[in-house]
C-alpha cells in the first residue's frame, strides 16, 4: 500500500517518531515557556537538566534498584530541587539585569554540568533497560506500535495538558499569570512572589528532568542527550512564541510531525526544515506563532 | 510644618495610638531621593487625603508603606508595630491593601479571577456579593478580560477586589484619575460607604474638589515632606493657603 509513492508503513513510522520527538519538544518548550514567563531569563540548563532527568533514573536503576515508574516521580523532584538552589543562590541576582546574563549563566551551567557527566560516564551512553510492562507492541493493522512509545505520547499529552489546566485554571495559576504581568502588585497583595519564582524554576526544571526520564529507554543515556535537543528546542519555542504555554504545546507536536514527514518526502532536509520554519516565521511574525509583541 | 498642625498631630498621637503613623520616612528611588523625613497619623476610622502637586512624593508615600520602594527609612507602626523593614507581602498580611493609580488589572485574569486574586489576609473582608452589591456593573462583566472593561469599571474591580481580603487599611492612589463625573461621584459614595463600615483609607488626589466631599483631613505634601495638615472643617477659611501649595 503506498501514499504519493511512499509505502505506508515508512510512512506511519516516520509520524511515529515525529510524534515522540514532538512529544519531547513539546514538554521541554513548555517549561522553558514557564520559566521564562515568570523569571524573564532563557534557561540554557534546561538541556543539562534533562540529562540530569535521564541520569538520575539510570542511576535509580542501577545503584538503588529503583524501577521506571518511581524514577517519573523522583528524578523531577531530584532534578527540580538542584534547580531550586541554581535559582536561589545564581539567577535571582540577576532579574534586575538585562536577558543576556541569564542565558549566559545559565549557558555556562549547562557547559559545566555536561562537562562534569563527560568527564565520570565518558561520551558513549548508558543503556536503560525498558520496564517489562513495556515489551512488545501493538498491532494496528497498518503499523507496529511499540507499547513503550504509545505510552510515551500519552503520558507527555497528560503532563502537557496538567501544566496548561494548573496554569489557566487554577488559583496557583492565576497567581502565576499575575505575578507574569505585574510581580510587585501581586506582592503587595501579600503573596510571597519571590518564593512563588523559586518553586517555579524548580517545577520547569522537574518538567526537564521528568522529560528525560521518559527519553531514557528511548534513546541512550548521555551527557550530550540534552545538547542535541536543546538546540531545537529553542528553535521551537521561537516558533512558537516565547511564553505562551499552549503555543509551546502545540508547536511542540507540529513540527516534531513536520520534521518526521520531512524525513519521508525530502529526508535531505530533515534536520534543518525547523531551522528554516524559523526564519520564516520571524520574518512575518517575530513574536512568534503565539507570542504576544512586548 | 506649621505649629498648629505639629500639635494636631502629636495631639492624635496622644489620643490613643493611631492606626498608622509614619515618622521621619525617607524613600529612594535608586541616586533620586523622594521623600525627606514624612511624618503623619491616620486614626481608626479615618479618611485621610495626601494632597500636593505632581512629584512631591504622595504616591511614593503610598508605596513606601506597602514596602514597594527599593529603599526607605524612618518608621511606619502599623497598629503600634514597626512595619518598614517587612518585605511588601508581608505588610499586606498585616491588613494594609493598595490600589495602585495605575489600576494594576490583569490582562492575563478575567474579572472574576482578578477580583479573588488577592488573598484573604483577616477575618471581616467584604464578601464577593457586598462587592457587587457596591459595584453591580462588574457582576454582568464577571467572565470578560479584566483589561477589556471601561476606564471606570477597571477602577472599581481595582477597589473592589482589595476590600475582600479583610485589610483595614486601604491605600487609594489617585482613584478618580480620568473618569468621568458620574463615575467619580460613585467613588465618592463608596468611600463614604466604607468609612460608615469602619475602613481607614489613605487617599492620594489630585482633585481637592473630590477629596473635600470624602474626606476628614488633609496632609500637604511638597517636596517630599508634609508642609501642612488642614481638617476638611477648617478647608474654606484655607482655600487660600491651598490654591498656593496646589498652585491651582
Amino acid at each position: 500500500m503506498d501514499v504519493l509513492g511512499i509505502p505506508t508503513q515508512a510512512l506511519f513510522g516516520q509520524l511515529l517518531i515525529g510524534l515522540i520527538n514532538g512529544a519531547f519538544y513539546a514538554m521541554m518548550s513548555l517549561g522553558l515557556a514557564v520559566i521564562f514567563g515568570l523569571l524573564n531569563i532563557i534557561n540554557f540548563t534546561h538541556g543539562a537538566q534533562y540529562m540530569m532527568g535521564a541520569f538520575c533514573a539510570w542511576f535509580l536503576l542501577e545503584r538503588a534498584g529503583i524501577g521506571y515508574w518511581w524514577s517519573l516521580l523522583l528524578a523531577p523532584v531530584i532534578v527540580g530541587a538542584t534547580g531550586v538552589v541554581i535559582e536561589r543562590t545564581m539567577l535571582s541576582r540577576l532579574y534586575q539585569l538585562d536577558h543576556l546574563y541569564g542565558l549566559l549563566l545559565t549557558f555556562g551551567l549547562a557547559l559545566i554540568i555536561q562537562g562534569v557527566f563527560t568527564n565520570y560516564y565518558g561520551s558513549s551512553g548508558q543503556p536503560y533497560r525498558l520496564p517489562e510492562e513495556f515489551a512488545g507492541a501493538f498491532n494496528l493493522g497498518f503499523m507496529f506500535l511499540p507499547k513503550y512509545r504509545a505510552w510515551v505520547i500519552v503520558a507527555s499529552l497528560l503532563v502537557c495538558f496538567g501544566t496548561w489546566f494548573v496554569i489557566e485554571r487554577t488559583k496557583l495559576g492565576s497567581y502565576l499569570r499575575a505575578a507574569t504581568e505585574n510581580p510587585a502588585l501581586v506582592q503587595a497583595f501579600g503573596v510571597n512572589v519571590p518564593r512563588m519564582i523559586t518553586l517555579t524554576y524548580g517545577a520547569g526544571v522537574g518538567l526537564a528532568a521528568l522529560a528525560g526520564v521518559m527519553a531514557a529507554p528511548i534513546y541512550s543515556v548521555n551527557p550530550q542527550m540534552g545538547a542535541n535537543l536543546i538546540i531545537v528546542v529553542f528553535a521551537v519555542v521561537v516558533i512558537g512564541g516565547m511564553g505562551s504555554i499552549l503555543g509551546a504545546i502545540l508547536t511542540g507536536f507540529g513540527l516534531g510531525v513536520v520534521e518526521g514527514l520531512t524525513k519521508v518526502f525530502y529526508p535531505e532536509a530533515s534536520n534543518t526544515v525547523i531551522f528554516v520554519i524559523m526564519v520564516l516565521v520571524l520574518l512575518v511574525k517575530p513574536a512568534g506563532l503565539f507570542g504576544k509583541e512586548r | 510644618m506649621p505649629e498648629a498642625a505639629v500639635a494636631e498631630t502629636a495631639a492624635t498621637a496622644a489620643a490613643g495610638a493611631p492606626l498608622l503613623s509614619v515618622r521621619g520616612l525617607n524613600a529612594w528611588y535608586g541616586e533620586s531621593h523622594i521623600l525627606h523625613g514624612v511624618d503623619f497619623d491616620v486614626a481608626a476610622g479615618e479618611v485621610v487625603t495626601l494632597l500636593g502637586r505632581n512629584g512631591a512624593g504622595k504616591t511614593t508615600t503610598l508605596r513606601s508603606i506597602m514596602g514597594m520602594v527599593p529603599r526607605r527609612e524612618g518608621s511606619i507602626l502599623f497598629e503600634g508595630e514597626e512595619t518598614v523593614r517587612l518585605a511588601s507581602n508581608r505588610i499586606a498580611r498585616r491588613g494594609i491593601a493598595y490600589c495602585p493609580e495605575e489600576r494594576g488589572i490583569f490582562a492575563s485574569l478575567d474579572v472574576d479571577e482578578n477580583l479573588l486574586l488577592p488573598p484573604v489576609v483577616r477575618e471581616g473582608g467584604l464578601t464577593v456579593s457586598q462587592i457587587f452589591e457596591l459595584f453591580p456593573n462588574l457582576q454582568e462583566r464577571r467572565r470578560s478580560q479584566g483589561t477589556k472593561l471601561s476606564g471606570g469599571e477597571q477602577q472599581m474591580l481595582a477597589i473592589g477586589r482589595i476590600l475582600r481580603t479583610g485589610a483595614r487599611l486601604l491605600l487609594l492612589d489617585e482613584p478618580t484619575e480620568g473618569l468621568a463625573p458620574v463615575i467619580v461621584q460613585q467613588i465618592g459614595r463608596t468611600i463614604a460607604k466604607l468609612k460608615v463600615q469602619g475602613f481607614t483609607i489613605l487617599l492620594v488626589e489630585q482633585n481637592f474638589r473630590f477629596a473635600a466631599t470624602v474626606a476628614d483631613r488633609h496632609y500637604v505634601i511638597e517636596h517630599g515632606r508634609v508642609a501642612d495638615m488642614i481638617r476638611n472643617a477648617d478647608l474654606d477659611a484655607n482655600m487660600d493657603k491651598l490654591h498656593d501649595y496646589l498652585g491651582v
